[in-house]
């Protein structure tokens, strides 16, 4: 029980690393960031092959600018080149496919079974000490901290402002002086370097890559956002940003209560499909629900008459 | 000379069926200091004009010189620097889901990209907010989504005179507010750019006031500026002469719907 509450923890931490990334992409900028699952991988291949290459360390900043360079690609598309902003998540999507596996020279699945990973490294550290067990959780809740402390600062700042106000009215950010081209592409390389980020950890806790790791991530990381917005999202900046690694813990904590329900494993993404679509569509159908009342009143008393 | 336009042309949907010429070969000098009324039918280019100066478009032929500058081919968020614009719609110029101190302080630009909001930029603001006479210093942290039009559009003027810039271009600011609070804005409009003698345009559909504020005003008319009085001419002149000498060089009413004659 412990256990399969450990891991819970451990998959709700790391991929609430993406859950920040779509809220700075999805919530703040405004932009639905389709290429989330390329650059997942994209995270996960680039930090195993430096990994495996004896660098577990470097492998985060590694996995991380393999995720800026990709968003800046994103927005490069769509600010820059007329593409509109889901196709070019799309088509950064797809292209990325063919560069993860020639990342991975060729191949679909690399193997980090006897790799040094950062999480290895954090144990030996830990050695004696009744923490050793923990090395995952303890490395990606630092990851969680510095990103969601780097992401609430960043909000402050004029560059933060400016990146929630393209989001919101981009004939204002125009009005100020600044250029909204500039701040998607800045938003997007941020948001990115989180999401790669996040698929490096996940690669290197399961000790394996293949190139299906990423699939589904923006739909299961969209749910835990939706999750953590129902929850902290009327709150001030910081309980927000708290709200989507809570939002990520509680998908995860559902999603683990239902495995115990013997649903088997591959519903997960067919589940979050669900939620997504529930969230998004409720508060739609509870606006239109007097207007459909009225009519079908109105129909019973025509009918009368 | 704060702003000159020379032979400014532009033409929408060159070369299909609805092209239309939506600048004429409009040439304006406006002085250091001028406010300047602009009136005319709809589709006569008002907004045009003020697109073309704003650099919401690069316009087809001519030049523009902002203080001697010449800014033609400048994108509209670098001439944003020194020109100020409000639109009739008080949506268009703050973000709703920012509060009030937010919205400003993107305004009010100071600092560098990573530089966050002081006490003393907060003081600033408050200060700034005071002189509206509208609570809106105590209402700081609140989402702008939550002001009324009259009030976002008052915000929208202190944002876009944080900074005072060089002209301010004002695109009928109080036609979509009610009588009272478009009296307020306006009285207010006229406060401020007097005390920070700002340069300035203002398309109103208002006859009264395009001849009772400012000390110029230009009539437009299928893209061109077919009237311009000032000084004492301008002074003598009375709603229905204003009506009458647009007949006589327009060689057509200036009757429209939303003008309003009185």
């Amino acid at each position: 029980m412990l256990a399969l509450l450990q891991n819970t923890a451990e998959l709700g931490l790391i991929s609430s690393l993406t859950v920040l990334a779509l809220f700075l992409s999805y919530s703040m900028l405004n932009v639905c960031d389709l290429s989330t699952d390329g650059c997942f991988t994209l995270g996960a291949t680039v930090g195993a092959v430096v990994a495996l290459a004896g660098h577990p360390y470097l492998s985060l900043p590694a996995a991380m600018g393999a995720g800026v360079l990709s968003g800046f690609i994103t927005a490069l598309l769509q600010t820059k080149m007329g593409i509109n902003s889901l196709l070019s998540g799309i088509i950064v999507n797809t292209g990325l496919y063919s560069i993860n596996i020639a990342v991975m020279s060729g191949s679909s699945l690399l193997n980090m079974n006897k790799t040094e990973t950062v999480f290895t490294r954090v144990r030996d550290l830990l050695k004696g000490t009744p923490l050793s067990g923990w090395s995952v959780i303890l490395v990606a809740a630092a990851a969680v901290a510095l990103v969601a402390l780097f992401l609430g600062l960043f909000l402050r700042t004029r560059l933060g402002l400016a990146i929630r106000a393209t989001g919101n009215n981009p004939d204002m950010v125009r009005s100020s002086s600044i250029n909204p081209s500039f701040t998607t592409i800045v938003g997007l390389c941020v948001s990115n370097s989180f999401t790669a980020l996040s698929g490096c950890l996940l690669a290197q806790a399961n000790k394996s890559v293949y190139i299906d790791i990423g699939t589904g991530m923006v739909t299961v990381a969209l749910a835990s956002l939706l999750i953590g917005g129902a929850f902290l999202g009327r709150r001030r900046m910081p309980m927000r940003i708290l709200g989507m690694v809570l939002g990520a813990f509680i998908f995860r904590l559902v999603y683990t209560i239902a495995l115990r329900f013997n649903m088997p494993a591959f519903m997960l993404k067919l589940v979050s499909a669900v939620i997504v679509v529930a969230a998004i569509s409720i508060p739609y159908m509870k606006e239109q629900f007097p207007m459909l009342r009225r009519r079908m009143l109105h129909r019973r008393q025509r009918g009368r008459v | 000379m704060m702003l000159e336009l020379r032979h400014v042309s532009k033409t929408f949907n060159r070369g299909t069926p609805d092209s239309h010429k939506a600048l004429d070969d409009v040439t304006l000098h406006v002085q250091a200091g001028d406010f300047i009324s602009v009136i005319g039918a709809n589709g006569a280019g008002k907004s045009t004009l003020f697109n073309a100066i704003a650099g919401s478009f690069i316009t087809d032929e001519g030049t523009i010189l902002l203080d001697g500058r010449d800014v033609t081919l400048l994108p509209e968020y670098k001439r944003a620097r020194e020109i100020g614009r409000l639109f009739q719609d008080p949506m268009r110029g703050t973000a709703p889901g920012m509060t009030v101190g937010e919205n400003l302080a993107l305004a009010a630009g100071h600092g560098g990209w990573l530089s966050s909001v002081s006490r003393k930029d907060k003081e600033l603001f408050r200060e700034r907010l005071a002189l509206l006479d509208m609570g809106l210093e105590d209402r700081m942290d609140q989402p702008v989504g939550l002001l009324s039009g009259g009030q976002r559009q008052a915000l929208t003027l202190t944002m876009a005179i944080f900074n005072p810039p060089k002209l301010l271009l004002l695109d009928e600011h109080t036609a979509a507010l009610d009588p009272g609070t478009a009296e307020k804005v306006l009285a207010l409009t006229e406060q401020i750019v007097r005390e920070h003698q700002l340069t300035c345009m203002m398309i109103t559909h208002n006859m009264r006031s395009a001849l009772a504020l400012g000390n110029r005003t230009i009539t437009m008319y299928r893209g061109r500026i077919v009237m311009d009085v000032s000084g004492e001419e301008r002074a003598r002149l009375t709603v229905p002469d204003l009506l009458e000498r647009f007949r006589q060089t327009a060689g057509q009413e200036l009757d429209n719907d939303r003008m309003l004659l009185i």
